[in-house]
């Protein structure tokens, strides 16, 4: 009746990971029963739950981004207190079984459910409203897309209560991955939330990919679009290209480890290295799909605080579009070691070292924008300084890794480990962390803390290079990853400096959520009352904070590069006499619906309940068919409506 | 550098069409990772039979002409529903229909004749990625079948209306699309490995 | 935070400087990790040369234009000047090609499968990767040695390696290059220790709940003292036949090291390619 689920799956007997599921578990319990409490359900399901705002679905990316920071870092603090004990003969507090799922845990959360949902949750606040328009392409699907995405991280953290997760490393390379070496259900648990979630990229991918491309504002040409859409764009365009590349790898490791085929098995003609080849031509591009997004974050900061035009906008999208085809000819240098000729291996290393041009072209550009700028050092503009230089160090450890007879004795260390950590924090999460500060104003209508904000940005800053400068010397005295425990006493102290370092990041989170609450509870006096809080160049600051559901009661006329910044000279804009009335979309509940369908599902497949899995694509089929008949229609904004909600706008403005 | 785009947002019709466009090649890249797998592994027989011993090119072939002949009635069904010409457009849907079916039945009969003489999908890394190829591609055909009859009953209940004809055009692009993977697949599993 | 910055990199600095002499990668005994860490350093210093400056004008234009600084210029308009595009593709195309060079040529002189040049008659060693332990076959001397490794000094050893399991990666971090062992195929690894001692091993790619204690120690000796060993081993050793070692093959964590006696010289053969059934 239950296939393989039964209470042996609750960790009951395991102290450290009950606590963890009972804390979940009463977190859970807490947040929804203080919504029951408050009667907030009606408000929620209605604003947020069903909405298909382009803007709340960005927020809701971002928020969840948030939490499964927290959950990835408590993994990160676990894993390098672990390594702080287990020397000599020490053996530490967790077991190998536990390590190991921690350690994939922690790769498979920052990526997919960390990085990219704030990275897709900025793209979708922003690329509307810096394009001049009202919404997505596809507003429905894009509810569905951050719904899936939700779904995909709910599976992963019911693992931590109910069963367990893979013990297998973020990317699951087989044959120890198949059913052979690991029969349990972590794996499982990894595949089906990867897929639920990667489908949820896919489309989100595919939607931004035609909003960039068919609605902009009247005048907004290619060249004149603002970088961070430009990058958007090269991002999404890498997400319609790698991820299908995913789904079909994952693919086919379940259809080896729940039909029995042979695909990457060691027996029956399967092919492991197959797999390592595919996920790495999805992987190498995801690198880009996550930082491409930052570049174009660290552009619009540093133009606007620099209060300058961007140095060499050409360039910068000449040089976002080469990383883009680049990023699918290198993935060759995941596995040097494999063994293949000294002719392939050259090859990918030199394409690989081709990168560092456009990224270093970038990186100098920003420099370029800095000069003879007005630099006003607001957050923003520090987590892009502390960006500028942190990338550089990570540029050359990359660079390094990818020639090939370096990477043979680096490759797999913890060397490798500094370096990704190197540029996934030093460039996407500090990225992310200046996006957010940086865009919180236009989404709620108020600054964030700026002490607070200075604060975290210090901590991470310096935590970073406490926790993973360390890890670079390890690396060279020979400690790989992944390792549970370790003889050699000569590496501990390295590891209680990266444990300082952990600890010191700590502090950084802590500081950001309690910028959270001390801007929300001093929001009166932090209103953005003009819509421009930080001077800006582009569209998204011409409209109110927070903007309305249309966005812009008229469409903007876009004549130049940094249309708001033009526009700003030539003085305001006068208001037309007459509004056209829009229409904008119903909100809809299908995306939610869809999510939960795919959890159940995903659920009864983990655990192989055959009856409540073929319900749950039954009910998901239905509940396609069934939005697909309904007519929807639109609601629609009269001209009046839009008269009056401008004419409050301009007052607030002018009073400000 | 621009597309129209000077004056504005696209129309509808023009951005739903393009936005499945995407989907179809984000679809096509899918099929090509498969390809990719099947071309690694189709010489990987683990001593189980080859697809020499199995393929039945007549067979195939039949298939082959439902599924291309079912390509050109969908694409007379979307010039009737433009023109309004109701009859014609069921009647074309219809027949597309049909032949869908018919290539699925024959795909089936191909499947349940090779498990039954013990060349399964988990018999040999060569059967796993052909039954995989070759199932996606009728899963997609059947997700069509089922697509085109909820187009031909919102068609009937609901007129040839903008967003009718709008999904109807999508139809029409994903059946197409289903045509040149066939005859990608066509090429490398069957003639290249029947030889 | 520039003075942060500024004492940050110097520390990384000291800390890239202070391991070489420890154990790892910079410290070699033997020519193909001397020759790999000839290039770290190499490539390294090249890059330096580049990401230096940026660093200190980043800093320097962050610290000079900040918004109080009334001296310093202010030009919100410029935004273009082809001789500064043109350095800045020049420059990282500059370094690239450098690298690249470094890189083609050095991934041909160390590749793995190589064969090192030399007066001694090489050895052949046949490594089988297992859960979660080493299995060192000598097939031209009929004995076999688990999780230790004992080689000549100045005699260039070819590794034939496969895996019994999952991949792992065989890697003696003094010695140098590592090279993934996979079940079904067998890779080549040309390695040469140049001076005696004990040098750690271990398997640099995860491989389960047992990877942490798949090291092993290579003892490289002089030539006399390896024949010795070789001559103990072979009386002293039980054999390894496909009983023992299908008793070896069971998973075991933290194994111990052991020798084998004698061998049965197919079986690194037959565990490349097992007979399908």
């Amino acid at each position: 009746m239950l296939g393989k689920l039964s209470w042996d799956a609750v960790p009951f007997n395991q102290p450290i990971p009950m606590a963890a599921s009972m804390f979940i578990v009463a977190v859970m319990l807490g947040v929804s029963g203080l919504i029951t409490w408050k009667g907030w359900w009606p408000y929620l399901w209605r604003e947020w739950l069903t909405s298909v705002d382009h803007k709340r679905i960005g927020v809701m990316y971002v928020l969840l981004a948030l939490v499964l920071l927290l959950r990835g870092f408590i993994d990160a603090i676990m894993m390098r207190t672990q390594l702080v004990i287990a020397a000599g003969n020490a053996q530490g507090y967790l077991p190998p079984e536990h390590y190991d799922q921690i350690f994939s845990a922690h790769g498979t959360i920052m990526i997919f459910f960390m990085a990219m949902p704030f990275m897709v949750g900025l793209m979708n606040f922003v690329v509307p409203l810096q394009l001049g328009v009202r919404d997505v392409a596809f507003p429905v699907l894009n509810a569905t897309s951050f719904w899936l995405t939700a779904a995909g991280a709910l599976l992963v953290n019911i693992s931590l209560v109910v069963g367990e997760f893979a013990r297998t490393g973020w990317l699951a390379y087989p044959p120890l991955s198949e059913l052979q070496f690991s029969p349990g259900v972590g794996v499982d648990y990894y595949l089906w939330a990867l897929q639920i979630s990667g489908i949820g990229a896919l489309l989100a991918g595919i939607n931004m990919v035609t909003t960039i491309l068919k609605l902009r504002a009247p005048g907004m040409t290619y060249m004149r679009m603002p970088v961070f859409c430009w990058t958007s764009l090269a991002s999404s365009m890498l997400i319609v290209a790698a991820f299908p590349i995913l789904t079909a790898t994952f693919g086919m490791l379940l259809l080896d480890r729940y039909v029995g085929m042979h695909f990457f098995t060691n027996d029956g003609g399967g092919n492991f290295m197959m797999y390592i080849n595919l996920i790495w031509a999805w992987g190498h591009p995801e690198v880009y799909i996550l930082v491409l997004p930052a570049f174009g974050i660290f552009s619009e900061v540093i133009a606007t605080f620099s209060g300058k035009q961007l140095f060499g906008y050409r360039s910068m999208v000449l040089a976002t579009l080469a990383i883009c085809v680049l990023s699918f000819m290198v993935w060759l240098h995941h596995f040097f070691t494999m063994g293949a000729g000294a002719d392939v291996n050259a090859v990918f290393g030199i394409m690989s070292m081709i990168i560092a041009i456009p990224t270093g072209v970038k990186l100098f550009n920003w420099l370029f924008t800095l000069y003879r700028g007005r630099l006003r050092f607001e957050v923003p503009l520090l987590w892009a300084i502390g960006f500028m230089i942190t990338f550089v160090v990570g540029g050359l450890t990359g660079v390094l890794l990818a020639v090939p007879p370096a990477d043979f004795v680096l490759h797999n260390s913890l060397f490798l480990v500094a370096h990704f950590h190197n540029v996934i924090i030093g460039a996407v999460l500090f990225g992310a962390m200046a996006g957010y500060y940086y865009w919180f104003p236009k989404a709620f209508g108020f600054t964030l803390d700026r002490r607070l904000g200075a604060v975290s940005f210090w901590c991470w800053l310096i935590g970073f290079y406490l926790a993973f400068m360390p890890l670079y010397v390890l690396g060279l005295l020979g400690m790989t990853r992944r390792m549970q425990h370790y003889a050699d006493l000569s590496w501990q102290p390295y590891l209680i400096v990266a444990e300082v370092g952990a600890v010191v990041i700590f502090g950084g989170i802590v500081a950001t959520i309690a910028q959270l609450v001390v801007s929300i509870r001093t929001r009166d006096r932090r209103r953005d009352l003009t819509g421009d809080p930080w001077n800006g160049r582009t569209l998204e600051w011409s409209t109110a904070s927070p903007p309305p559901a249309y966005n812009f009661a008229v469409l903007p006329e876009v004549e130049s590069l940094d249309a708001f910044w033009a526009m700003k000279q030539h003085g305001p804009v006068k208001p037309p006499d007459q509004y056209q009335s829009i229409e904008m979309p119903r909100n809809s509940p299908n995306g939610f619906v869809t999510a939960f369908l795919a959890v159940v599902t995903g659920f009864a497949m983990i655990w192989h309940i055959w009856w409540m899995a073929i319900l749950g694509v039954a009910c998901a089929l239905l509940t396609l068919l069934t939005f697909g008949w309904m007519e929807r229609g639109e609601v629609e904004i009269s001209g009046a409506q839009l008269a009056e909600a401008e004419r409050v706008r301009l007052r607030r403005e002018d009073g400000a | 550098m621009t597309s129209g785009s000077a004056g504005g947002p696209a129309p509808v019709r023009i951005v739903v069409a393009y936005g499945f466009w995407i989907f179809l090649l984000s679809d096509i890249i899918m099929f090509s990772a498969l390809f990719a797998t099947y071309a690694v592994l189709s010489g990987q027989t683990a001593g189980g039979p080859s697809g020499r011993e199995l393929f039945q090119l007549r067979h195939v072939g039949v298939e082959t002409l439902c599924l291309l002949f079912s390509s050109y009635t969908c694409g007379l069904a979307i010039l009737a529903i433009e023109r309004r010409r109701m009859r014609e457009f069921y009647v074309s849907c219809a027949l597309t229909f049909v032949l869908g079916a018919s290539f699925l039945g024959l795909e089936i009969s191909e499947f349940v004749g090779m498990i039954a003489r013990g060349a399964g999908p988990s018999r040999s890394a060569f059967l796993s990625s052909f039954f995989s190829l070759v199932g996606l591609h009728g899963i997609h055909v059947s997700a069509g079948l089922l697509w085109l009859t909820f187009m031909v009953a919102q068609t009937a209940t609901k007129g040839a209306r903008d967003f009718v004809r709008r999904r109807l055009l999508c139809f029409s692009l994903f059946w197409h699309a289903l045509d040149i993977i066939w005859v990608a697949l066509l090429t490398l599993v069957y003639l290249m490995g029947a030889r | 935070m520039r003075s942060f910055s500024l004492v940050s990199s110097a520390l990384a600095a000291t800390c890239l400087v202070a391991p070489c002499r420890g154990q790892g990668v910079l410290d070699p005994q033997g020519p193909i990790a001397a020759a790999e860490r000839l290039i770290l350093l190499n490539a390294t210093a090249i890059m330096l040369v580049v990401v230096l400056p940026v660093i200190v004008l980043t800093l320097a234009f962050a610290w000079w234009y900040r918004a109080s600084n009334t001296r310093a210029a202010y030009q919100p308009d410029w935004s273009y000047s082809g001789h500064i595009e043109l350095v800045t593709w020049a420059i990282p195309a500059m370094v690239v090609i450098l690298l690249a060079a470094v890189g083609w040529i050095g991934s041909h002189q160390l590749d793995p499968a190589r064969k090192l040049q030399s007066d001694a008659r090489s050895i052949r060693i046949e490594v089988v990767s297992l859960d979660w332990k080493w299995l060192f076959i000598y097939p031209d001397q009929g004995v076999a040695a688990v999780n230790e490794l004992v080689i000549p000094t100045g005699v260039p050893v070819e590794f034939v390696l496969t895996s019994a399991t999952v991949m792992n990666s065989f890697f003696v971090p003094q010695l140098g290059s590592q090279i993934y062992t996979m079940p079904g195929m067998a890779t080549r690894l040309n390695l040469l220790a140049g001076r005696p001692g004990d040098y750690p091993g271990l398997s640099a790619n995860f491989s389960g709940d047992g990877f942490s204690d798949m090291r092993f120690l290579v003892h490289a000796v002089p030539a006399a003292d390896y024949d010795s060993w070789l001559a103990r081993t072979r009386e002293a050793g039980p054999a390894l036949n496909a009983d023992a070692y299908s008793q070896l093959a069971r998973p075991e964590g933290n194994a111990q090291a052991r020798t084998y006696g004698s061998v049965d010289p197919n079986l690194f053969e037959r565990i490349v390619t097992p007979t399908e059934h």
